[in-house]
């Protein structure tokens, strides 16, 4: 492949999407009330939608005739690049909302400066992406509040939810090969640079919220790498499991 | 929240364009009017419907009582000249 480097920084991207997407799909028809579960899959149709477009550029440069649903479908395991954060089941809606909560903060910031990529492309879709996704923060911003400073167990639930997925944060600001590449070339995000002012968003929405900001110095990654948590195998085999059962089917 | 379990019911008006009125479109359970405005936004204007959100309380609206509705509406049925009825509207006259 001609630009190897620009086809895994745009998958590093579109998987965290994706495999979220697919995470909040997984609640329709079980939100814990009717509007809640219409807000979380609309954000998850949010997703897909910025999905595909980061897919049929990733087809593109790929230049291999594959089709942006055979990138987004036919992969193995051990090629999805998202971070491990996405990946994390739905245990409960405190889950639903922290996992939600702390990748918004991130993609918010994340989206703000890929649109000042050189690369035209991706610039516009970070500009199309990130209205939804000022909206995708405020309302997972706004359940982290109502939960941390509503009762003595939705503050508890919240509480254990940020705490379990805090181990995750950190892996948001790693830096692949093929993004310190393509932040040289000017295409992608330094994301270390994001780090201060991602923590520094979640504390003020946590100490509005009463919750505690975790202390633990110990965090987990791979995702970007491809090593994930056991917790993506039987995602992706609900994903794919139409594809793979009935190659090349369409509707 | 008076009641954890409920959530209380509230009423939706959606304005669809600018110049038009406000519509109710239906309504939902909400906590308090911060969360009907957004349970709004996602229930009933995700496919474009929509510029403006009004929520009001359902319990806030008094309605009448169907029981009353012979002395409330019929006697307008027989009086055809209280309604513009007899001019053909111009076709640029829309929303009436």
């Amino acid at each position: 492949m001609k630009n190897e480097n620009l086809y895994n920084y745009i998958l590093g991207i579109a998987d965290n999407s994706l495999i979220l997407g697919q995470r909040l799909g997984e609640l329709c028809g079980h939100g814990p009330t009717l509007e809640t579960d219409i807000a979380c899959t609309n954000i998850s149709l949010d997703l897909f939608g910025q999905v595909r477009s980061y897919f049929q550029y990733a087809a593109k440069i790929a230049d291999d005739n594959r089709t942006e649903d055979d990138i987004a479908m036919l992969r193995k395991e051990r090629e999805y690049k998202n971070v491990l954060l996405v990946e994390q089941p739905n245990t409960n809606f405190a889950y639903t909302i922290a996992r939600q909560f702390l990748f918004d903060i991130y993609h918010l910031a994340f989206l703000s400066e890929l649109e000042k990529s050189k690369d035209l492309t991706l610039s516009a879709i970070a500009k199309k992406c990130i209205k939804e996704v000022r909206y995708h923060e405020r309302f997972s911003s706004d359940w982290i509040k109502r939960l941390g400073d509503g009762t003595e167990e939705s503050k508890q639930k919240m509480q254990e939810a940020i705490d379990g997925l805090w181990t995750y944060t950190d892996e948001l600001f790693h830096q692949t090969e093929a993004d310190k590449i393509m932040v040289k070339q000017g295409t992608g995000v330094d994301v270390t640079k994001l780090k201060d002012a991602y923590y520094s968003s979640v504390s003020d929405v946590l100490k509005e919220a009463n919750i505690q900001m975790p202390e633990s110095k110990y965090f987990q990654k791979g995702g970007k790498d491809g090593i994930h948590t056991e917790h993506l195998g039987y995602l992706l085999s609900e994903l794919q499991y139409m594809q793979r059962t009935y190659p090349n089917m369409e509707w | 929240m008076s009641d954890k379990k409920n959530w209380p019911l509230w009423e939706i008006f959606v304005r669809s364009k600018n110049g038009l009125e406000h519509r109710h479109c239906g309504s939902l359970h909400a906590s308090d009017s911060e969360m009907a405005l957004e349970n709004a936004r996602d229930v009933y204007t995700r496919r474009n419907e929509g510029v403006s959100i009004w929520v009001v309380e359902s319990k806030n609206i008094t309605a009448s009582n169907p029981e009353h509705n012979g002395e409330l509406f019929e006697p307008a049925q027989d009086k055809v000249y209280r309604h513009p009825t007899f001019y053909d509207l111009p076709d640029e006259v829309k929303h009436m």
